[in-house]
């Protein structure tokens, strides 16, 4: 937390910075705070209350002067920072030490024995494992508990009003998932106080009698079928009707229904609503169907349920809360239960979670020590356990069990939720306590959140126009008529038809007149129902069937298949396709995103000697163990360094040598990593797959294997190791584990030579506080020195420690830790009390760098969004030298860009640095388009801007009026790149740019951390990769690999765009020249709304006559090919420009539709003036010219004609006709055998051929001469295609295959 | 055609149970497609085809449209008697009043056979929604349909029962009747297939006889004769298809022989119907058929019109692109080109 002057740095790498105007470069000397003493005093922030003060902490370390090289001074700032090496790997799973409880009491530890008498288990410390509720907390997968965590950790900080890194780093890369230990604990000492016995649910144990007696618990049986044969109708027309689209074809109906307004006939005006109820209820039936049939599968599984004393299978859908279920290896779970015992004697038992979270690797639960031993068919087990109400958090579970009259408190871990399947356990024993609707996934299976598109959006302001225009329509047809009425009515009463009186009956009677008001109002409404499809309602269901099959397509897309991890693309958001052909900004997480998120170990520095030859020798060394007469090997293969192999083959006889020893030792020990054997094919083999939940943790872990320190077998009591062939047994005297204040986790170990030794790893930060710097201050030193060059290539940094324990000192944490792992409030502040003891004065061992690799493709594909114009801004919790190097390697940075870095610590400093930099950056712009012409986006040879800015800053701007500086700041740059960002603040970033322009905004994102971003940004894409399914299930699109962008937007996202504008355009037209021939006729009927077109084609029109065209051209057309999309990516500005759909385009449409409308109905109406021609001819007339034309219209506007498009448009046009002449043959219909009449003069036929060439020449004319003077990129690409000689310009294609090919591995 | 874009990465080697996509043209929207661009030379060869099409056919419904002889007799006003001239609905409505009325018409030239007789009525809405709407197709179909009148408010039924045929439409038939005779030899009317096929066969029941028509306190128009079936009321067929617009005209007979020119036909109108009420126009019109209808200019004009705007307009596009042209496909006009050294600015 030091130098808080702004760095104004241009990039190093910048070869013309010379002939750039003098940049300022800020030191620290100008800080008064100076002073600081040395590099690692001031780092330490564990202290909250310090971190506060930025004052008393900041203090710059190095006393750079101007002259000092500017990268050492931006790596002053960094370190001296106080940022922190990102640990995922610490922050995992199993607490295993804590409450070993009453237990413990009755039997006092045992750690005497097993110092002296080597390897007895010391049972006691790990075997009644709290795994503390917190630490899965906040992964949960809905949204809201997302936010939620997050956002309660964020008050957190607030609270005491400091920055610490807590809240910004530990976040990142596995973050929330792990989330911050002691909130949760808190929550959990919290929740037992809290659970009073009203919210509270009691289970009996194997008694179902009381334990449904105050609540009948309902049974297990699921119900996924939203609808049964008597309530399907009800229900499905209930859930239908929530569409405002399908009250207004209702509100018409009903209105038609009325025998004043009846326009149309009964029948025909409802037949456009009950055809799209019928489909929608049809499919919704045939889905329901399935889920039927699937539950009763479900419903009709058996498991084993204790009856009596004896194990029975019994139908899922029959177990009760508190039954007591027995489940065999590689069975499914059938309800949410507490772990009473299992098959391994420490309570262990593996779950693979993948249908619940779709994470792949196990997870570890615990049974309770003290319900470990009882076996329920031997035994009859008493008890009772209270928990919380259920609820949809899967990671979280509050509660406790009375068993034996003791309380045992109850977590996340004791518990096994319905959707897992047990693995690697023989078997486990536990009690129902949340069965049927009420488990925990039953009541997460909600769908995706919903977003509007902004195409949709646009377009709902044309839809009101459109309403603008139709009242208009009506208004005059009833101003009209009230003119007629009034000027006519002294002869109302003699007019024929309109007669007040009813003679008919014989008697005086009102005939059909309201007075002269009610006629008005009347006629209002009736003209509202005769103009109806001037909404067009219809265009809502086509989109969403133009969505389906678009959404098909980019499924079935071949290129966006990602072979590794065997997953498709997926659309989960069904309404915002149309918006990946408009992003202007792609906001990326960098873990996971960017790169592989397959760490691998590179490098290490062990003793102050960095060993780094394993990224040069390609040798790879297979180590290799036997067990039970089977030669394990290590799943993956690391490259290993041949003199620290050399060195370690040596033996530990030299002070190396022992150092490296015990390095490797650490790393192999120092984790919560599973190993697991996996036959392979040859019989006497098998794979050692580690299974954690940090990947970092499993890299150092497999690189501890390939140097011979190979992880065998890890109970919670003991680990065993082979080390060199040695095979040595550890004992695990205590573990603890990672929690985000102390960035660290550490392990003791009694080891075999009855020593007991403490490994700790940890971020840089922390771990260097905690090192005893009297000793080996040139081994520090040079550490660090490694750490930062490694971070400098990209590499992830962790630092290890170790120190030995006396026996004495051993005790004395024991009981404490004894004492604080039984505390019933504030345990886990007071566990990390206890750490704080034991985790000081250590050795230093040395540092690791684990590699991130960059995935395949991601520069070329950065590039081409680039060149797209599209603004792609990184977004890390990684450090700034990590994400810096990671920038350059994936081409985000370039070596001609100058950099602006922010780091400041205090609003002012931050005000003070955004003026300079967006001073400085104006001055570049202004002397690059001084000596370029050239535009920002394509941006060759221009000075380009880099703004890098880390979290400390951003919690100064965000939420404050320095947004404003820093959005005019960012808009000037090429790259953002923003490091140490938390995620909250991630989701800040995108709403600064969301709410500023009218940008569309895309965040991907993989891991849990990235979700706010992803549900904040206008399009969400989730990278289904190693960190979960958070990121994917709050999505809206999910692929498996970063480059997979580029054909998405590039390539779907424009043809999307393109589509989906032309056709909302189409739709409106083609409703609107309806309406219109429509209106033209009415005012030619004594304003009485008559139509000539018949009722059925009117209704046909949209779903017969019309419908399908469109909507196959808004599925299959493409305005150009995949090839030259991805060769041009500029052509993605179509969209961005909003090319397709814009004001001006739809008032052309409008003008068009007015011509076009005027000549189909004048035309005939001239033609046959004063003729005996009848209205059912006249009509026919219209209906088939006004739908020939409509689709010689679309026919004209489609670019790529196939036969699907062929048969849709000539289809429609014969279906017309076929309908046409149905119609007529009908006799009871007024117009019986027009058409069949008027078809045979050639006045007909004439009339038909001078309507669609008058109406369409206009259009064609405007597009020819558009396409021909003012082309648009994507017409002239267009012509390329056709025309182009393709060997000439195709610049860009070696490029692009890279990322086009798929990935062989 | 761009079937084999990107394609070729995708090889069969798809394992068993793999999720990837299986290749298709149509999945990966690979489909052979056409893709029409409009050149300049095919605008022209647009226009140029349509000019060509249009402009005979213009030419030639002109001319036809000039040989179809047409006489128009305004009556209603010139057939009131002048002590009624300002008491026209008295005169109409009164049943004593002669209704006869003599008109002399001279033929300008020649009519060939068959002389359509039409008469016109304006400002007669009978596209009025409340008009058309009353009426039951039902009931004029079959016997069996008689009681179906509820559509047909307000002529429906009367003391005696339902009517035959109900409904405004045929309350409101024509009952001018005219007779022709030229130098005082009687001119037969033939008032035989003056309808639709269509219509005495299945649209009008051959059982259907009318029953109570005009029989109520208001005599709408003709009355029929009820001993004669729907099927063979022609009058009542053409009246009942209604008109487009409102003004109209309905075929009243043929005279099969021809008029010579100068012919004095005198016509003698029982001028009956009521117009007067409404301030309509009747107007009695004889004339010729050619192949385009009757007499009619505006299809003729429309189609010279849009042919030599057509030809026009080929021209001007000839033109643009002889001294204008841009070179297809030339990137040198997209967008991030066109400021770069060698780019258009159009």
């Amino acid at each position: 937390m030091t130098s808080k002057r702004p760095l104004l740095i241009p990039s190093p790498r910048t070869p013309n910075t010379q002939h750039l105007p003098a940049l300022p470069v800020y030191s620290d000397i100008a800080n008064p705070t100076s002073g600081g003493t040395g590099l690692f005093s001031g780092m330490d922030s564990r202290n909250p209350a310090a971190a506060d003060n930025s004052i008393n902490v900041e203090l710059p370390t190095f006393k750079s002067s101007p002259q000092r090289s500017i990268s050492s001074s931006q790596r002053s700032v960094s370190s001296s920072q106080g940022s922190v090496v990102e640990p995922p790997t610490f922050k995992s799973s199993s607490q295993r030490s804590v409450s070993s409880s009453r237990r413990s009491v009755v039997e006092p530890p045992t750690f005497k024995s097993s110092s002296q008498g080597s390897v007895v288990e010391p049972p006691t410390f790990k075997s009644s494992s709290q795994r503390s509720v917190s630490s899965l907390q906040s992964k949960a997968s809905g949204n809201n508990s997302v936010r939620e965590s997050i956002s309660s950790l964020q008050s957190k900080n607030s609270g005491n009003n400091s920055v610490r890194e807590v809240s910004f780093g530990d976040l990142e890369s596995k973050p929330v998932r792990y989330g911050s230990r002691g909130a949760d604990s808190e929550a959990l000492s919290l929740s037992q106080k809290d659970l009073n016995e009203e919210d509270a649910r009691v289970v009996y144990i194997d008694d179902l009698a009381k334990t449904n007696e105050r609540f009948e618990y309902s049974g297990n049986s699921i119900r996924t079928a939203k609808y049964s044969v008597f309530t399907f109708l009800p229900r499905n027309l209930f859930e239908q009707f929530h569409r405002v689209a399908y009250i207004y074809f209702l509100v018409i109906a009903v209105l038609n229904q009325l025998p004043q307004l009846a326009v149309f006939g009964r029948g025909v005006s409802i037949l456009p609503l009950a055809f799209v109820l019928l489909v929608t209820a049809v499919k919704d039936g045939f889905e329901d169907y399935r889920r039927h049939r699937s539950d009763r599968i479900e419903n009709n599984r058996l498991a084993s349920v204790l009856v009596g004393n004896q194990f029975h299978p019994k139908k899922w859908k029959d177990v009760r809360v508190g039954e007591i279920i027995k489940i065999q290896a590689s069975e499914a779970i059938p309800c949410d239960m507490v772990l009473l015992s299992t098959s391994d004697p420490t309570g262990v038992a593996y779950v693979q979670t993948i249908n619940l979270d779709g994470e792949s690797n196990l997870k570890t639960r615990y049974a309770k020590q003290e319900t470990l031993s009882k076996m329920p068919d031997k035994e009859k087990i008493t008890g009772l356990i209270k928990c919380e109400n259920p609820n949809r958090n899967i990671y979280g579970f509050h509660a406790f069990m009375e068993i034996d009259g003791k309380r045992l408190s109850l977590g996340p871990s004791n518990i096994i939720l319905r959707g897992c399947e047990l693995k690697n356990t023989h078997w486990v024993i536990g009690v129902a306590v949340y069965v049927g609707r009420e488990t925990k996934v039953m009541l997460n299976s909600s769908g995706a959140p919903s977003k509007r598109s902004r195409l949709e959006t646009r377009m709902n302001f044309e839809i009101i126009l459109l309403s603008g225009f139709l009242v208009a329509l009506c208004t005059v047809v009833s101003f009209c008529a009230a003119v007629w009425l009034r000027h006519n009515n002294d002869e109302l009463d003699d007019i024929l038809f309109y007669r007040k009186q009813d003679y008919s009956k014989g008697k005086v009677d009102d005939y059909n007149y309201y007075g002269w008001g009610l006629e008005i109002l009347f006629t209002f409404l009736m003209s509202v129902i005769v103009f109806q499809i001037m909404i067009p309602i219809s265009l809502y269901i086509s989109m969403e069937l133009v969505r389906v099959g678009q959404a098909y397509f980019m499924i079935r897309d071949g290129q966006m298949y990602d072979e590794s991890s065997d997953s498709r693309f997926q659309c989960r958001a069904l309404n915002i396709n149309e918006d990946l052909g408009q992003i202007k900004y792609v906001f990326s997480d960098k873990t996971g995103t960017l790169t592989e998120n397959k760490m691998e170990f590179q490098c290490a520095s062990i003793w102050g000697v960095d060993y780094n030859g394993g990224r040069s020798s390609p040798e790879q060394v297979g180590y290799s163990v036997e067990v039970d007469g089977k030669i394990l090997r290590p799943k993956m293969k690391v490259k290993a360094d041949p003199d620290l192999q050399q060195l370690l083959r040596s033996g530990k006889d030299t002070n190396e040598g022992k150092h490296v020893y015990e390095f490797f030792l650490a790393l192999a020990a120092c984790n919560t990593i599973v190993p697991l054997v996996v036959d392979t094919s040859d019989p006497n083999g098998g794979l050692l797959d580690y299974q954690g939940e940090s990947p970092d943790e499993q890299a150092l872990v497999y690189a501890a294997a390939a140097y011979g320190f190979m992880l065998i077998e890890r109970t919670s009591g003991h680990i065993v190791i082979d080390i060199q062939g040695d095979r040595q047994r550890f004992n695990v005297l205590g573990l603890h584990e990672f929690d985000s204040d102390r960035k660290r986790m550490s392990v003791i170990l009694g080891c075999p030579d009855k020593t007991i030794k403490v490994f700790v790893k940890g971020a840089d930060t922390t771990m260097f506080s905690v090192i005893d710097k009297r000793l080996n201050l040139d081994i520090i030193r040079a550490t660090e020195a490694h750490i930062h060059a490694y971070s400098s290539l990209g590499l992830r940094t962790l630092v290890v420690g170790m120190r030995e324990l006396s026996a004495t000192k051993f005790e004395q944490w024991h009981s404490s830790f004894e004492e604080a792992s039984t505390a019933l409030i504030g345990r886990a502040a007071l566990l990390r009390k206890v750490a704080g003891t034991i985790e000081n004065n250590l050795i230093i061992l040395g540092a690791s760098g684990i590699e991130d690799k960059l995935q395949l493709g991601v520069p070329e594909a950065i590039d081409s969004l680039r060149t797209a114009g599209v603004q792609v801004w990184v977004l890390t919790g990684d450090k700034q030298e990590t994400a810096i190097s990671i920038g350059y390697s994936s081409k985000l940075l370039t070596r001609r860009m100058t950099q602006i870095i922010i780091n400041s610590s205090s609003r002012d400093s931050c005000r003070r640095s955004l003026e300079d930099a967006i001073l400085m950056s104006r001055k570049l712009m202004t002397v690059s388009a001084d000596t370029q012409t050239d535009r920002g986006s394509s941006g060759h040879g221009g000075t380009q801007v880099a703004l890098i800015i880390d979290g400390t800053s951003l919690v100064y701007i965000l939420d404050s009026e320095l947004e404003e500086k820093l959005f005019e700041l960012a808009s000037y740059c090429t790259v953002v790149l923003c490091c140490r960002v938390a995620p909250l603040q991630k989701a800040g970033i995108v709403a600064l740019v969301k709410n500023r322009t009218a940008d569309m905004t895309l965040a991907i994102g993989d891991g849990a951390n990235d979700v706010s971003m992803i549900q904040m940004a206008d399009v969400g894409v989730g990278i289904s990769g190693q960190e979960g399914r958070q990121a994917v299930m709050s999505s809206d699109f999910a692929m498996g690999q970063f480059r997979f962008l580029v054909p998405l937007l590039l390539v779907h996202g424009h043809w999307n765009y393109q589509r989906m504008g032309y056709m909302i355009l189409y739709n409106f037209y083609r409703n609107a020249v309806f309406v219109l021939i429509l209106f033209w006729y009415v005012l030619f009927t004594c304003f009485s709304l008559t139509t000539a077109i018949t009722d059925w084609s009117s209704m046909l029109y949209s779903i017969i006559y019309t419908a399908v065209p469109t909507i196959v051209v808004g599925i299959l057309d493409k305005d150009l090919s995949r090839r030259t999309l991805l060769d041009y990516p500029q052509l993605y500005g179509a969209g961005q420009r909003q090319e397709c759909y814009n004001s001006k385009l739809f008032w052309l449409t409008v003008v068009d539709t007015f011509w076009q409308s005027l000549a189909v109905f004048f035309i005939p109406l001239f033609a046959y003036w004063g003729s005996s021609i009848d209205r059912s001819s006249i009509g026919d007339l219209w209906t088939l010219a006004v739908v020939i034309l409509v689709n010689l219209h679309l026919a004209m506007d489609v670019i790529r004609w196939n036969w699907i498009t062929h048969a849709a448009i000539w289809g429609s046009i014969i279906a017309t006709w076929i309908c046409v002449f149905v119609i007529d043959a009908i006799p009871s219909l007024v117009g019986y055998w027009a058409i069949f009449h008027v078809i045979k003069t050639a006045s007909f036929w004439l009339c038909l051929l001078a309507i669609i060439i008058a109406a369409m020449a206009p259009r064609f004319v405007v597009k020819f001469l558009y396409q021909y003077y003012r082309p648009s990129d994507v017409q002239i690409a267009r012509e390329l295609e056709k025309f182009g000689n393709p060997s000439a310009s195709r610049p860009a294609q070696i490029e692009m295959n890279a990322i086009l090919d798929l990935p062989r591995r | 055609m761009d079937a084999k874009d990107g394609a070729s990465d995708l090889t069969s080697s798809t394992k068993k149970k793999s999720r990837r996509p299986k290749y298709s043209q149509f999945t990966q929207q690979e489909l052979p497609a056409c893709k029409p661009i409009l050149t300049p030379a095919w605008v022209i060869l647009i226009f140029v085809a349509i000019g060509i099409v249009f402009l005979p056919i213009g030419f030639a419904s002109l001319f036809a449209s000039e040989h179809v002889v047409e006489i128009v007799n305004h009556y209603d006003r010139d057939c009131v008697p002048p002590n009624y001239v300002d008491n026209k609905l008295a005169y109409i409505q009164s049943s004593k009043t002669n209704k006869t009325c003599i008109r002399r018409v001279t033929i300008p030239k020649q009519m060939k056979s068959p002389v359509y007789i039409y008469y016109q009525l304006d400002h007669f809405y009978q596209n009025h929604r409340r008009y058309v709407k009353s009426r039951s197709d039902g009931q004029l179909r079959s016997k069996s349909n008689e009681k179906k009148t509820d559509t047909c408010a307000p002529e429906r039924y009367t003391a005696n029962g339902a009517i035959v045929p109900c409904g405004l439409v045929a309350w409101s038939l024509f009952n001018d009747t005219y007779k022709f005779s030229v130098n005082n030899k009687q001119l037969g009317v033939s008032k035989k297939d003056i309808t639709w096929k269509s219509d005495p066969k299945k649209k009008f029941g051959s059982d259907v006889y009318p029953k109570n028509f005009q029989s109520g306190g208001l005599i709408g128009g003709a009355k029929l004769n009820s001993s004669i079936p729907l099927s063979e009321q022609e009058d009542l067929m053409v009246w009942m298809r209604t008109s487009t617009l409102p003004t109209f005209r309905k075929l009243y007979g043929k005279i099969e022989a021809d008029l010579e020119a100068d012919d004095i036909v005198t016509v003698t109108i029982e001028n009956n119907y009521n117009t007067y009420i409404f301030g309509g126009n009747k107007k009695l019109v004889l004339s010729t058929a050619s192949w385009i209808g009757g007499k009619n200019c505006l299809l003729g004009i429309a189609y010279l019109t849009v042919g030599g705007l057509c030809l026009f307009l080929a021209i001007s596009f000839l033109l643009l692109y002889l001294f204008k042209p841009r070179p297809l496909g030339d990137t040198s006009y997209l967008s991030w080109n066109r400021s770069a050294p060698g780019g258009h600015i159009y």
